[in-house]
């Protein structure tokens, strides 16, 4: 079990004693995990039943990169809900839902390039290069990947405090993920602007936060 | 005194003169259809009534129609009445389907409006009662690069016009959606500006491929669909053929369509399919046909060119898109 050790902060995660995991958190994380899994699991489910509309490629599209962006808004939140919830344990689910996250991000781009596109590279390269919905998606994709890669627990002890600075990276992948989806939709933003909104009260509390440490004592 | 003319005979005892016209091709369909009957085996298709599934009320006396496009593999009910863009009923794919039941298509009237000898509101079974029921199966191909063929039902909407007779002023007809966020929860929201409002010019409606659709697969339409009366024109992408419609206006200016006003670089009042004028944000260069696995490419005018072409001769098909 890992203990927070990829977490180089300053606050109590480090404090857990190694070795140390909690029976009920592992439940917690079994069912998150599960959890994050049963889109992929309904999507194989749909196929096998014929159950994914009349146009399964456009659907296996959409839901892939729903969840993905979903899945990215939700890593995001562990942070401030570890410290508003002051549940240090949480920080234990960050990196599992940020692979997930990556998981699906991929899925929603080998969709595009094997479903939809079937493997056209020149008209691949045209729709990243002319139409900005795709290659703001396809940023955000590149933005995930050195992430995904930086996971492991050896490249967080190699990285040092170098580590988080990369990895703040995510905020702006949710920022152009989102964006992706935003310029995509032809009329209905609500879907979107629900995940705005989050990722703005998200980066808020983080602001705030940081300048409260930044702030001159007053005493 | 006073004295009233009483017509001698009234307008809905008169062939209408359409139809009359028409006696020649019916007699022509019903050759083919003796000739289907003949090659049985043989025919691919049947002719005639595409039978439905028996969900809803089977339309009858549908004739056979020279305007149907009939060597292509039909999309079968389930896909045409699961997958649809009906905004006013849910912007999912699939809501309009699962919202259906909100909506009520009779009793129904559509009011007549505007530069027209024959403005009213008419009940929408007496308005459509003049007309022989046609089969049409068009491709309808959407502007989200997805296609489908469809067995519509309906009426031609030149004959409509004509018994409706639009003053010499007219030069385009408009149509509006219901309006009525209880029977419509999508327009609890405003995604769009409501109701939905889509025109024409008087000669594209005057088209024979134009219709006036109240029904598919033999039977009545169903409500995701556009119940009880939607446009078609299956030479322009889908969001021109305005469902549930409840007003007929004929204008001397061309009106201002849903789509256009929401976003005017992306959609525009001509809306005819064509390959070479990409949509902003994706190319309209091929289409997935619904079913088909590899896109295919996409055709000029949705492969009606050699019937719609001379309707837009000389006019810039790259600006009025």
């Amino acid at each position: 079990m890992s203990n927070g050790v990829f977490l180089p902060n300053r606050s109590a995660a480090a404090v857990i004693p190694k070795g140390y995991a909690p029976k009920p958190f592992a439940l917690v994380r079994a069912v998150v995990f599960g959890g994050a899994l049963i889109p992929a699991i309904a999507l194989v489910v749909g196929f096998f039943t014929d159950d994914l509309t009349a146009n399964p490629i456009e659907y296996i599209t959409r839901q892939t990169g729903y969840w993905a962006l979903t899945l990215l808004v939700l890593t995001l939140a562990v942070t401030p809900v570890r410290r508003l919830a002051r549940w240090n344990e949480i920080i234990k689910l960050r990196r599992m839902l940020g692979l997930f996250a990556f998981f699906y991000a991929t899925l929603h781009l080998l969709t595009w390039i094997v479903l939809d596109k079937f493997f056209d590279f020149a008209w691949m390269i045209e729709d990243v290069a002319e139409r900005r919905f795709i290659t703001i998606g396809m940023l955000t994709w590149v933005l995930l990947l050195p992430l995904a890669i930086t996971s492991t627990k050896g490249m967080v002890r190699r990285l040092g405090r170098r580590w988080q600075t990369l990895h703040r990276l995510s905020y702006v992948a949710g920022v152009t993920g989102i964006l992706h989806y935003w310029w995509l939709v032809k009329a209905d933003l609500f879907y979107p602007q629900m995940l705005s909104a989050v990722l703005g009260v998200l980066f808020g509390v983080r602001v705030w936060w940081t300048w409260r440490t930044r702030m001159p004592s007053r005493s | 005194m006073l004295i009233k003319n009483a017509p001698d005979i009234r307008w809905s005892e008169i062939t209408p003169r359409t139809v009359y016209l028409r006696r020649r091709e019916f007699i022509q369909g019903a050759a083919l259809a003796a000739a289907g009957v003949l090659a049985g085996p043989f025919s691919g298709q049947a002719l005639g009534q595409t039978a439905g599934p028996g969900k809803l009320a089977k339309l009858a006396n549908v004739q056979t129609s020279r305007f149907s496009s009939t060597t292509e593999k039909l999309n079968d009910y389930e896909d045409v009445t699961t997958y649809n863009n009906f905004y006013e009923l849910g912007t999912e794919k699939d809501e309009p389907a699962r919202n259906a039941r909100s909506l009520q298509p009779r009793p129904w009237t559509i009011a007549v409006e505007g530069l027209v000898a024959k403005p009213g509101t008419y009940d929408i079974d007496t308005f459509i009662k003049p007309y022989a029921l046609e089969e049409r199966i068009y491709r309808m191909r959407c502007v989200e690069a997805w296609s489908m063929v469809i067995p519509w039902v309906g009426i031609p909407l030149a004959d409509v016009i004509k018994r409706l007779e639009p003053t010499p002023a007219a030069k385009f007809i408009e149509f509006t959606t219901l309006y009525n966020p209880m029977q419509m929860p999508g327009q609890r929201r405003a995604v769009l500006r409501w109701p939905y409002v889509e025109g024409l010019r008087l000669d594209e409606a005057m088209h024979p491929l134009s219709i006036l659709a109240v029904g598919l697969y033999g039977e009545v339409l169903p409500n995701q669909n556009g119940a009880p009366i939607r446009l078609v024109v299956p030479w322009k992408y889908g969001f021109k053929g305005i469902k549930s419609i409840v007003k007929i206006r004929f204008v001397d200016v061309q009106p201002r369509n849903t789509w256009q006003i929401s976003a005017p670089r992306e959609y525009g009042f001509y809306a005819n399919v064509n390959p070479q004028v990409d949509h902003p944000r994706w190319s309209q260069r091929s289409e997935r046909r619904l079913g088909e696995f590899r896109m295919r490419r996409t055709e000029m005018f949705n492969g009606y060119g050699d019937q719609v072409a001379s309707l837009y001769a000389g006019l810039d098909l790259a600006k009025n898109f």
